[in-house]
């Protein structure tokens, strides 16, 4: 069960808009997997059901010209930099009007205008880029920030240990954060992972590293400012563990058969919009408008599926376009 | 013009593209030292250490890092030592820095050179000897450059910083030392423009980077044999020159691809393809056997591809 929350201090503004922020990616997440089941989200979809409070608490710290990084599950994280929720569903959909042209699917998805550079199929492979990210701001001067999200599967992955220590010996704006959902693929990362895990290792490069309840939005909350700050002020990069569960399965088709269904049940009641949603009602907010909330949330997502379902398909010479700038994509093709 | 070595005329294109565009950087290990072989020295001290940038051992962060520095606007130099080091990075540049522009659907762009030494020079075996130039060739996203000649290396290299996708700039190490007549200032050779190393009739010759030396080596002697070798240095292999390739081979009736790497799934066989049909000329190609380069001198010898061979492979053709 969540800790006792009844003497904690908090903005309810603050944590009113991060409530809102998480049941609009929840209902995005929802439409994805609604799309999936009718057929019309066609690629494999990762879900971040569970793990809402590691987007909106974390993302919701960055600048819109700061420079956001994520993974194969990264919608929530899009949508928490700025992305608009109906070309994410489009980009979802395969249609035109999506963040890519409906050229890059859910693992591809982002959006260079509100600073998101992209999710990636490959895990650990944002966090090179993000540290090129981040060295090129450094060269130029800029005072924004690079943040770079990945799963704990990617901690054992090469770029981990190239990509940290590249961003400690250059001393980048990076706040890197590991949003430990508890599975690799459908592995559990634990039994395939040794020492005592992404902090400590991060620690080992000399980089400060926090560990955070990933489901208290305002532990994340409180985290992510104390370590943005840093990280803003010049002093290199900051890491944040943050601890989660991913309450779908590795992608919108796999029902986790390898997971008892009683743990799955006790680690719903530790899920972060509920846990959001008791410390505003501690704080005086009705439940009605905790209801409304969630009504707005899945409105707006509602009405951005029906636009993006009837959204056309982009033409097929898009097969063709931004591929590169010299030779033919058909010079001796079919 | 002046005579400069290929190595040297990589290192006044450089730095002539960081003088024009502040925005070009090199990064890559050993830089600061002038590179590993010396195709950087003299400029961290024009340019500081920021712009000629060390690395640590960490191919995969050097070309990543470069992806996510090119997204933001910079164009980076990527120096990777060899090309078969550059294999620690095939993800960061065959999923990442080939792909980002068209799965992103155009909103960014990956302008960056990725420098890979390629090719056999003495008794570096197996891992520091390869030509790997067909690889990159296959991928959709990637220029692939394999300059022969100083002149080349010097307009190759400006063309690659200015292009706005990826390059994959291969440069031989047999050939640092090589001597020839180079443009001074701005000169740009195009992608996907061939030079022909010189004229002939009956056998057309289509070779880059090294090999073509070893080709004119050939066609020099069969001219004593009176045969005319049309002796093609197709100079990029993405975007390649098919129409001066297809023209030649039309008008001799006679096409030898010829390269240094593996002869099996090499990029003359797509050039040898694209010639057969597209014209009734005959084809042959010439290339390694496929087997990793040796180190003692007559096991590495035994892969190499001599201008003797070119010449008889020629001569057949002739029906001699």
């Amino acid at each position: 069960m969540p800790p006792d929350q009844s003497s904690r201090n908090f903005d309810v503004s603050r944590l009113r808009e991060q409530h809102r922020l998480m049941w609009r990616i929840r209902a995005l997440e929802q439409a994805a997997l609604r799309g999936l089941a009718e057929k019309v989200v066609l690629g494999a979809i990762h879900p971040s059901i569970g793990q809402e409070a590691v987007a909106a608490g974390v993302v919701g710290n960055l600048r819109r010209d700061d420079i956001l990084l994520s993974t194969h599950r990264g919608h929530g994280h899009t949508l928490a930099k700025g992305a608009d929720s109906e070309a994410m569903l489009r980009e979802l959909l395969g249609r035109v009007g999506g963040t890519c042209g409906g050229k890059g699917g859910s693992m591809h998805i982002a959006d260079f205008q509100v600073g998101m550079l992209g999710a990636n199929g490959v895990v650990g492979a944002n966090i090179v880029i993000a540290a090129g990210a981040a060295h090129a701001i450094k060269l130029r001067r800029e005072d924004r920030v690079v943040c770079c999200i990945f799963g704990d599967g990617a901690i054992n992955r090469g770029p981990f240990l190239e990509g940290l220590n590249w961003a400690a010996v250059f001393g980048l704006p990076v706040l890197f954060v590991c949003e430990d959902n508890g599975f690799a693929a459908t592995t559990r990362t634990a039994s395939m992972t040794a020492g005592a895990g992404p902090a400590t290792r991060a620690r080992a490069f000399g980089i400060v590293a926090e560990e955070v309840d990933g489901n208290d939005i305002l532990a994340v909350d409180a985290a992510v400012q104390g370590l943005l700050a840093q990280v803003r002020g010049g002093g290199g990069p900051r890491f944040l563990h943050a601890s989660t569960y991913r309450l779908t399965g590795h992608t919108g088709a796999d029902a986790a058969p390898y997971r008892p269904a009683e743990e799955v049940a006790a680690r719903r009641l530790e899920e972060p919009i509920g846990r959001a949603a008791e410390l505003l009602r501690g704080a005086g907010v009705d439940a009605a408008a905790l209801a409304a909330d969630q009504a707005a949330a899945e409105a707006e997502i509602a009405a951005a599926y029906e636009a993006a379902f009837a959204a056309p398909y982009p033409e097929a010479a898009e097969a063709f376009r931004d591929v590169q700038d010299v030779g033919s994509p058909l010079q001796g093709a079919f | 013009m002046a005579r400069m070595t290929y190595l040297a005329a990589a290192r006044a294109a450089l730095a002539e593209e960081m003088r024009r565009d502040p925005l070009v950087w090199a990064v890559g290990e050993d830089l600061g030292r002038g590179g590993v072989f010396g195709q950087y020295a003299g400029l961290v001290e024009e340019f500081g250490p920021e712009r000629i940038s060390d690395a640590p051992i960490s191919e995969a962060a050097i070309l990543g890092a470069s992806v996510g520095a090119a997204l933001m606007g910079t164009r980076p130099v990527v120096e990777m030592r060899f090309s078969d080091f550059a294999l620690c990075a095939v993800d960061e540049l065959v999923n990442q820095a080939a792909k980002a522009r068209f799965m992103f659907g155009g909103q960014g762009r990956v302008p960056l050179v990725v420098r890979e030494p390629i090719g056999m020079w003495r008794s570096s075996a197996a891992q520091h000897s390869q030509s790997l130039e067909a690889w990159y060739a296959h991928i959709p996203g990637l220029v692939v450059a394999c300059p022969a000649t100083p002149a080349d290396n010097k307009g190759l290299l400006k063309s690659a910083i200015r292009c706005d996708d990826p390059v994959v700039y291969m440069e031989h190490k047999n050939l640092w030392p090589l001597e020839g007549e180079v443009p001074e200032g701005e000169h740009l050779v195009p992608f996907g423009v061939a030079r022909r190393v010189r004229a002939g009739g009956d056998v057309t010759i289509v070779s880059w980077s090294q090999q073509v030396h070893v080709c004119a080596e050939a066609a020099e002697a069969l001219a004593g044999e009176g045969i005319g070798v049309d002796l093609i240095d197709l100079r990029t292999l993405w975007p390649w020159d098919r129409v001066m390739v297809l023209e030649s081979a039309a008008r001799t009736g006679r096409l030898l691809v010829c390269h240094e790497a593996v002869a099996v799934a090499g990029f003359g066989a797509e050039i040898a393809a694209t010639v057969a049909e597209h014209t009734s000329a005959k084809v042959r190609r010439l290339g390694a056997p496929r087997a990793p380069v040796g180190y003692a001198p007559p096991v590495e010898d035994a892969v190499r591809v001599g201008a003797a061979a070119v010449a008889a492979t020629a001569r057949s053709m002739m029906g001699r």
